[in-house]
């Protein structure tokens, strides 16, 4: 059950073009800032927006062509739908949730309530089947969400933040077994989220939008190690320059040069962790090929460590420890020189 | 900082004009409660003229009510998310008779439905029925005037419903009829059973349009309103009254049990 | 449709509120002492009239039946110059019943002699009542006919709309007393509690025939004949009230009324006088 989708929406001065080719079986991490388009790429893909312009063809069947005007409703679209909320009916019990679709389709009320039961039984929540949404937990209703969603073997699943409903505790048992649940599901699957390790735990593929573009896709390696633009660097934590190469040499801004350990040629970016990044109060001496001054902007616990934001003709991020931090005597406003191993720099073509 | 519950600080300029406001309320009801004819309240009670007027009541409202939910909901839905052109205007035209005075509503309706009447005199020639001075035309004269009533509480609670439920059960495969039916039909469901019960009170009281449109004849067309300006008319003032108590113990004892049970959660 | 106006509404009379309706919505008379008085004064302070002219000179209010509005009307604009009268029009049976829950008033005129005979019974008036018109019960029919009425035996016809009035009010009394002397059962559809409401049902169209005053037939009305011995004529009776504040000003309006003036108008409106 694979999925071809090109889309344009257009909404005021929102511009929404989007391409996106899923193979039967793969589950993909849409990941973006706020605004992006995610949101409204999900509602044209389930059948709740018009798009402007697109072809859309689900496994094999055209569902909308704004060309020749076809156009499948959401309700015949087979397209299952998980939201940050859930959503689950109020009034009904989470079986009668779960067997709604099916109910909705004409199956007997038997059959409905069976096959409901068996997906609530795979999900690990059959205990919960007579009780009502709002005596649900998080995990437990974003299970039978889930299991309501795919009742109907839908050929596409969208789900919109799945685990963002959920306390901190109990997303990584909830998104381990999300994992598996999409690994057993045979149809198509986009999961959007802007955590990103919930991007890389449940997606195969992962799609960066931003402002309403494409601007990466790639397996999970692929976008961590090589982020093409800045937001997708914060991502995964990383610093990214972009620079002009020649031999081992790169330029990334006036008077700021960057050591290669490879030579490379033309425009780069360049990517290294701050946990590769030094501080001192003077130019280093030592082997590190790297260094730059700047003066501390910014400073922010991060789990153990301390996250430095280094302005200057070279800005960096810097991960360093606490007690670095006190023997440095490091505050908004400190020079300092970062400096790090040509080594540990990832350098790609841009 | 935590707001500590019982100290509510009332401004001082309040408590006359609240005052006054409760006892415009509360007067009324107190002159009829001490004028009763205590003695005699089984009496008049249980006249043929009283049960009659009381039974063929209780019927006309619950008719009229069923009448403006059936009706009323589906206008409600077409004003809360339909998008036509001169749905603002239609809007105003349903609120209609809140505002106009009920006896100008009963003219209006003779003009359109009685006997010579722009639909009645058709009505006639069809059918040879007309509308005047049958029980018909009190049910009718009571939705006219009470259906804006449910068409507001429920067109207001659909606007207030969260449309992403029906989106998803869009997805679910569910046709319209069965969205409507089990997602938003109980999504709503406290709002219109506070609009029927304002309906239904409304239908009761009503008189002005009654008396107008129907008429006022024993058992036919004499609601406990109607029953109740005729014994003023009569001079028996005695039993005005009862009647006048009779009217408000019902409408209290519908709200209370009502405002309990449904309107809390509303 | 000229009756329209004042079959819908009984309402503001040039001089003075018609706090008729009220007193007839109220069951509790209209006075100026007691737990009313709060409600009625703020109604009657919107409608711009005093209470029911308690302790003012020049002043009078009247009570009247209801099929005296515009003869009363016109009487009291010609002969008032300076003073108030307060006119107050509603079914004689209710104005009574007014004056015996204390509302305050100068002049009390009356549809019918029993009405008035209740009043004196009651102890409600001073001096004499006089007779100072009369009006006869009608079989009114829409201009047309289109009932094809053409005696009060067609009352009794099924298929016929009739309105007629309650029977404790006086146009209902006497319409009984007619039927009753002629013999006849008749299948009203409506009965209405007031003389003006049921000559409005004729007005509108929405009846076939009705047992009206003749003071209330219109020209989109006609006059069926009924046979002279059921033919009722009911006497207008007018009197002072007992404990009335402006005793001078309510003989002198009773002077205008059986005087010149007051002919005159009675006559215009179709009454008849003695």
């Amino acid at each position: 059950m694979s999925l071809l989708a090109k889309v344009a929406v257009r909404r005021g001065d929102f511009e929404l073009d989007v391409t996106l080719d899923v193979s039967a079986g793969s589950v993909i991490s849409l990941l973006g800032p706020n605004g992006a388009g995610k949101s409204t790429l999900l509602a044209v893909l389930a059948g709740l927006l018009r798009p402007d312009a697109a072809l859309i063809e689900l496994d094999g069947e055209t569902v909308i062509d704004t060309v020749t005007g076809t156009y499948v409703s959401a309700r015949h679209r087979r397209v299952g739908l998980v939201l940050q909320d859930f959503l689950l009916f109020p009034h009904l019990s989470a079986l009668e949730n779960s067997a709604f679709g099916l109910r909705s389709r004409g199956v007997p009320r038997g059959t409905s309530r069976s096959v409901a039961a068996s997906w609530l039984a795979r999900l690990g929540v059959a205990e919960v089947a007579d009780r009502r949404p709002r005596e649900l937990s998080g995990g437990q209703a974003q299970r039978v969400a889930l299991a309501r969603a795919l009742a109907v073997e839908p050929r596409l699943l969208l789900l919109d933040e799945p685990l963002a409903a959920l306390d901190v505790g109990t997303r990584p048992a909830v998104r381990a077994d999300l994992r598996r649940h999409l690994a057993e599901y045979d149809g198509c699957a986009i999961v959007v989220t802007h955590d990103p390790l919930e991007a890389l735990v449940l997606g195969d593929r992962l799609v960066v939008l931003e402002h309403g573009r494409v601007v990466q896709e790639g397996t999970p390696e692929q976008v961590t190690r090589h982020p093409l633009t800045d937001y997708v660097a914060r991502l995964v934590g990383l610093n990214l320059l972009r620079g002009s190469a020649d031999g081992r040499v790169a330029t990334v801004g006036p008077a700021a040069v960057v050591t290669l350990a490879h030579d490379a040629a033309g425009p780069v970016h360049i990517a290294f962790s701050p946990a590769a990044v030094t501080l001192s109060p003077h130019r280093p001496e030592g082997s590190a090929r790297n260094a730059w001054a700047g003066t501390v902007a910014d400073m922010e616990r991060h789990g153990d460590l301390v996250r430095v934001t280094v302005d200057g003709p070279v800005p960096v991020l810097a991960d360093i420890t606490p007690l670095a931090v006190a023997d440095l005597d490091l505050a908004p406003g400190v020079a300092v020189w970062a400096s790090v191993k040509a080594t540990e720099i990832t350098v790609y073509p841009a | 900082m935590t707001r500590h519950s019982a100290e509510a600080r009332v401004p001082v300029l309040f408590v006359v004009p609240a005052a006054l406001g409760l006892a415009i309320l509360l007067l009324p009801l107190a002159g009829l409660l001490a004028r009763a004819p205590w003695n005699r309240l089984g009496e008049i009670l249980g006249s043929d003229g009283v049960l009659t007027a009381l039974r063929l009541s209780l019927l006309t409202a619950t008719l009229a009510t069923a009448i403006c939910v059936v009706c009323g909901i589906p206008l409600a839905w077409l004003l809360a998310r339909g998008s036509f052109p001169g749905r603002s205007l239609l809007r105003g035209l349903v609120t209609v008779p809140l505002v106009l005075p009920p006896v100008i509503g009963g003219i209006a309706l003779l003009v359109a439905f009685g006997r010579s009447g722009t639909v009645g005199s058709w009505l006639e020639s069809a059918t040879g029925t007309t509308l005047p001075f049958t029980t018909a035309a009190v049910v009718i004269a009571q939705s006219f005037v009470a259906m804006p009533f449910l068409v507001i509480a429920v067109e207001g609670a659909l606007r207030g419903a969260d449309r992403r439920y029906e989106d998803v059960a869009a997805t679910l495969g569910a046709s319209p009829w069965t969205i409507f039916r089990r997602v938003t039909l109980p999504a709503v469901a406290p709002g219109v059973l506070s609009g029927a019960v304002l309906c239904w009170a409304r239908a009761l009281g009503e008189f002005g349009a009654t008396i107008t449109f129907a008429g006022s004849f024993p058992g036919i067309t004499r609601t406990l309103p109607l029953e109740a300006y005729s014994a003023i008319g009569a001079g028996d003032a005695e039993t005005a009254i009862v009647l006048s108590l009779l009217m408000i113990a019902v409408a209290v004892a519908v709200l209370a049990l009502l405002r309990d049970r449904w309107m809390v959660r509303g | 449709m000229p009756r329209l106006a004042a079959f819908a509404m009984h309402t503001d009379r040039k001089r003075g509120v018609d706090v008729g309706v009220l007193q007839r919505l109220l069951p509790i008379g209209v006075h100026c002492k007691g737990v009313a008085a709060l409600l009625a004064g703020a109604v009657a302070a919107f409608s711009g009239a005093a209470c029911s002219g308690a302790g003012e000179p020049d002043r009078i209010t009247v009570l009247a039946a209801a099929s005296l509005t515009e003869p009363f009307t016109m009487l009291a604009d010609e002969v008032s110059d300076d003073g108030d009268v307060a006119l107050s029009f509603g079914a004689s049976s209710a104005l009574v019943e007014q004056l015996r829950a204390g509302a305050r008033a100068d002049v009390l005129a009356t549809a019918d002699t029993r009405t008035m005979a209740l009043a004196v019974d009651a102890g409600l008036i001073t001096g004499d009542p006089i007779v100072f018109a009369r009006n006869s019960l009608v079989l009114a029919v829409p201009a047309g006919n289109p009932g094809g009425v053409s005696g009060l035996a067609d009352l009794a016809r099924d298929e016929l709309r009739v309105a007629l009035c309650e029977p404790q009010v006086p146009c209902g009394a006497a319409a009984e007393r007619m039927l009753a002397t002629a013999g006849i059962d008749a299948r009203p559809d409506t009965l209405e509690a007031d003389a003006r409401d049921t000559a409005g049902k004729l007005a509108l169209g929405e009846v076939d025939a009705a047992l009206i005053y003749r003071t209330d037939v219109t020209s989109a009305m006609a006059i069926v004949d009924v046979p002279p011995e059921a033919e009722v004529v009911t006497e207008y009776l007018v009197a002072i009230v007992d404990g009335a504040s402006n005793h001078r000003g309510a003989e002198e309006f009773i002077a205008a009324v059986t005087g010149a003036t007051g002919r005159r108008l009675l006559a215009e409106a179709g009454f008849d006088t003695p």
